[in-house]
């Protein structure tokens, strides 16, 4: 354990470790393959007739086909066969909880319980492109219409890429000094480790005919009114803005912190600026609270539990999440609902649950981080005609058209799994609807 | 605990494992290495006149298939490139002192019978056990008319054997290429000169692969290739092939035969005894793996004997080779049908794929990834079953039979059927 600089009368600190330890802790969390563990896992793959894994992937990557490219030495054909279906195939390859997608679909789950490892494989072909500084598309010839693109996070970037290929023009309004959205902001430093978010922005404007236009947020710079009456279609992928709250203690304490503004915070930050608790509890059961505590816990805290209110099969972050967390020294506690957070000198000191499930009912911490769920935050389309919206999310048809005429949306803002993955096939699908509806062809 | 030992034209050794005469048995330190590691015998690496040939630098080429190293192996070396004298007395030590071990010498010299006579008693001298004329090398020796340029002209088989058992009183087995039509008329060649026993294969010219940026075929030697032979697993199917043929004339029946071409493991071994071989040579599993190997094909072989029953290799030599027909006996009666099995399958469509696209449109894709045979459409062509990637989920089952045995001679589609057989 490094030094603590311990400010008298804070708990939480910065440089719990030293910058070795702390550039170790980030690093990429599942090293990439070498040229001939690729191939050799390359050659695992069956090349399915109708492969199950193909399916199970929210964008349709022909996964038999860029891993028999790998196979044969065609890794620029590989790469291009990934990207054509998913221009963020760099980042899936790193962010998709695979488990649950492509690899549990795989067949060699159902024959061995060891699937091709078709995210790794993804990396390898994705990052021969990109470390060559390539971009495998070229664009078709102006087509002289103009989309606004708002929010320049995956699903938003999707589409504006997409769009741009088929030769339109597009301009993207983004409400933050930087684009990527949660690729940027949100997912966990060792799943993008470095600066990959930027760099895989780089090579997604490689492609020409994007402007992303920062800091202009939607609701205060310009209106969907405006957009609408400038652009030919607009599409929103506006993301989740507002967390939900829980109300624990009645005046505020320090060291309590909703999980997602933690996250952002060491993303933009050297992680030796980084404060976190000594003892840490996480509320909450999903992949944001795994994120959360695995993070604290790389950080330096000596004791990070993760407190889930019901069971561990309800928990929606992904079994082998889960695992990890516990293989990380996370401990996590289920059946424990937090009542209250204790305090004392303005700053928080235990947590102190209903029912104390599998652990006692005051838990001392000197930090708690909350990540009881993110929400879609209409706001910014209040004013004026705004599209409908139904359980707190953006309503669309299959092709991700709202209520309004030539008003897309897609992302975390839309119904669905709120998944990177699904972000750019919401993206991708809307800039094909878009395209279909600006050029008539269907 | 079965009985390994084995006897080829009157050549003993402790077990059937022999290296081949290649650059394992190239001089005294490898051979000592390999009768220490336990190999039932060695054919030298072959001796010609001297001076020595000289050799090439790069002389390997090699496939590789899905990971696997060495599927088939090319060379394009010649035969030994040292000194005679220097072979002779290291054959003559190294026999001194591993007397139960069968010390064959391969011979290669040129096409005259005074080169013959020159050398046989040279080699008698050392105590050897019995010379392999190879008749076989299909590269280098073969453009100054030797090698596989003997063994491709039946007469200079003849001959040749014919010199030699004229000259010695050792056993005399003739190495046989694969690189001719028809493999039984060098064979018979050899037994009408008086070979004590043939042995085969030799290598398959080849050419491994081609470098796409040099433009060169491989294995290169300063930007250019040439043919060499092939062995390794790759061959062992056209091995089995050629010893079958022989093992069944009727003309060579009790030719005793040295199998060899793609003997990686005892099974391989037990395949070509069973196909009529007495007993194994081995030449790319030890240059793949090292002496050692030999160490697993004798226990594999000799479990597996003691499983099944066999006491010694006579008790299971040529038992495949009985059932080893023409085409035109195979019944036509008999039929065998795929069948899936539900619980087994992982649902990769392979089966589907290949018996849809390529074969007879005999597997129905059933909603959720379910296939099935359609019996009524099955040939029975086992493709399925190949492409399975998952062991015992297709199986070919046979059939109640429909009627007796049918031969092409017998059915009526023949033209030139037997007048024997009436008219339906
Ligand atoms: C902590 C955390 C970890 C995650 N980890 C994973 C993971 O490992 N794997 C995985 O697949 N998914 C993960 N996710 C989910 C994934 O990040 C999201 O599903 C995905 O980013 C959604 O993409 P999006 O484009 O819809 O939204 P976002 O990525 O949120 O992007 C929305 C963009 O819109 C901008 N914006 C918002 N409002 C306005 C406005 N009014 N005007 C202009 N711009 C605006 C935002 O600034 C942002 O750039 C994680 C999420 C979180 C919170
Ligand atoms: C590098 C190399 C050199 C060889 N040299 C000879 C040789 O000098 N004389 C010979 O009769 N066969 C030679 N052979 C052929 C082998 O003896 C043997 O017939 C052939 O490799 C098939 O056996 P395998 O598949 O076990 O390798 C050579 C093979 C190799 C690989
Ligand atoms: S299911 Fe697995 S084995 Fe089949 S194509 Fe997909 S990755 Fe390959
Ligand atoms: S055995 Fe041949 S014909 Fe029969 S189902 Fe299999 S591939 Fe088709
Ligand atoms: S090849 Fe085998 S595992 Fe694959 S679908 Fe056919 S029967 Fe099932």
């Amino acid at each position: 354990m490094g030094e603590t600089i311990q400010a008298p009368g804070l708990r939480i600190a910065c440089g719990r470790l030293d910058a070795g330890t702390l550039a170790a802790n980030f690093a990429d969390a599942h090293p990439p393959l070498s040229d001939s563990q690729a191939r050799i896992e390359a050659d695992r793959c069956y090349y399915c007739y109708d492969a199950p894994c193909i399916e199970a992937c929210p964008t349709g990557i022909d996964i038999p086909s860029f891993i028999a490219k790998i196979a044969d030495g065609n890794l620029r054909g590989s790469a291009e066969t990934i990207l054509s279906a998913n221009i963020f195939g760099g980042a899936c390859a790193r962010v998709c909880p695979t488990e649950i997608l492509c690899e549990q679909a795989c067949v060699r789950t159902a024959q061995e319980s060891k699937p091709v490892t078709i995210g790794l494989l993804q990396r390898h072909a994705t990052d021969f492109l990109m470390h060559r500084g390539l971009h495998p598309f070229a664009r078709a010839p102006e087509t002289g219409r103009h989309v606004a693109v708002v929010g320049a996070g995956p699903a938003g970037l999707s589409c504006a890429h997409r769009l741009a290929m088929l030769g339109h023009r597009v301009t993207v309004y983004e409400a933050r000094p930087k684009a990527g959205g949660l690729n940027e902001y949100g997912v966990a430093a060792y799943k993008l480790a470095g600066d990959f978010a930027q760099d895989e922005l780089d090579f997604i404007l490689r492609i020409g005919g994007i402007t992303i236009l920062h800091d202009r947020r939607l609701g205060r710079d310009v209106t969907l009114a405006s957009l609408r009456a400038t652009h030919d279609a607009v599409f929103l992928g506006l993301g989740h803005q507002a967390v939900r709250v829980l109300s624990l203690s009645p005046e505020p304490l320090a060291g309590v912190m909703d999980a997602v503004g933690f996250i952002e915070g060491l993303r933009q930050t050297a992680k030796s600026g980084v404060a976190v608790g000594a003892r840490v509890v996480v509320v909450g059961g999903g992949n944001t609270a795994i994120d959360a505590a695995m993070q604290a816990k790389r950080l330096g805290a000596s004791e990070v539990t993760i407190a889930y209110r019901r069971g561990a099969e309800h928990m929606s972050a992904t079994g082998f999440e889960q695992d990890w967390a516990r293989r990380s020294g996370i401990r996590i506690r289920t059946w424990c609902a937090p009542k209250a957070l204790l305090g004392e000198g303005g700053s928080v000191s235990a947590i102190l649950f209903e029912d104390g499930g599998d652990g006692p009912l005051v838990e001392p911490a000197d930090m708690v981080l909350l990540a009881v769920g993110q929400l879609f935050d209409a706001t910014p389309l209040q004013e004026g005609l705004a599209p409908a919206i139904a359980q707190g999310r953006i309503v669309v048809d299959a092709h991700g058209l709202t209520s309004l005429p030539m008003v897309y949306a897609g992302g975390d803002c839309t119904p669905g799994t709120d998944l990177t993955v699904s972000a750019v096939q919401d993206g991708k699908v809307a800039a094909l609807s878009i395209h279909a509806a600006l050029t008539g062809s269907v | 605990m079965a009985d390994l030992r084995c006897t080829i034209g009157g050549i003993r050794s402790p077990n059937p494992f022999w290296l081949a005469s290649a650059p394992p048995t190239d001089k005294e330190y490898n051979v000592r290495r390999a009768l220490e590691a336990g190999w039932g015998g060695v054919v030298w690496k072959t001796l010609g006149e001297d001076p020595p040939v000289v050799n090439v630098s790069s002389r390997y080429g090699a496939v590789s298939y899905n990971g696997q190293r060495m599927a088939g192996l090319n060379n394009i070396e010649l035969i030994t490139d040292r000194p005679l004298a220097t072979n002779l007395a290291e054959i003559k030590r190294v026999k001194r002192d591993f007397p139960d071990r069968a010390m064959v010498v391969s011979l290669m010299v040129p096409c005259v019978e005074a080169s013959w006579k020159a050398i046989l008693p040279l080699v008698e001298q050392t105590g050897c056990d019995g010379i392999e004329l190879n008749f076989g090398c299909p590269h280098g020796m073969s453009e100054r008319n030797m090698g596989a340029a003997v063994g491709q002209v039946p007469d200079y088989v003849e001959m040749v054997t014919r010199w030699c058992k004229q000259n010695t009183r050792m056993p005399v087995i003739v190495k046989l290429t694969p690189n001719i039509t028809n493999i039984l008329m060098p064979a018979r060649a050899a037994l009408a000169g008086g070979a004590d026993a043939v042995s085969l294969i030799n290598t398959v010219q080849s050419v491994t692969g081609v470098d796409l940026d040099a433009m060169t075929p491989l294995p290169a030697v300063d930007g250019q290739g040439t043919h060499g032979g092939y062995c390794g697993p790759a061959v062992k199917p056209i091995a089995l092939r050629m010893l079958g043929d022989i093992a069944r004339d009727p003309v060579m029946r009790g030719l005793p035969i040295s199998g060899m071409g793609g003997v990686s493991g005892w099974r391989d071994a037990a395949e070509f005894i069973a196909m009529g071989a007495s007993g194994v040579q081995v030449c790319t599993a030890a240059m793949h793996h090292g002496f050692r190997i030999v160490t697993e094909m004798i226990d594999g072989l000799s479990h597996w004997m003691d499983g099944k029953g066999h006491a010694s290799l006579e008790s299971f030599r040529g038992l495949a080779n009985r059932n080893y027909v023409q085409w035109g006996e195979l019944n036509i009666n008999f039929k065998t049908i795929a069948k899936i099995d539900p619980s087994l399958c992982i649902g990769c469509g392979k089966c589907y794929i290949a018996c849809e696209d390529t074969s007879h449109q005999s597997i129905a894709k059933l909603p959720g990834r379910v296939y099935e045979v359609i019996d009524a459409e099955c040939v029975g062509c086992n493709l399925c079953a190949h492409v399975c990637p998952v062991d015992d989920c297709i199986t070919m089952v046979p059939q109640a039979a429909t009627g007796p045995k049918l031969t092409w001679g017998e059915h009526p589609n023949n033209p030139h059927r037997s007048a024997a057989e009436t008219v339906s």
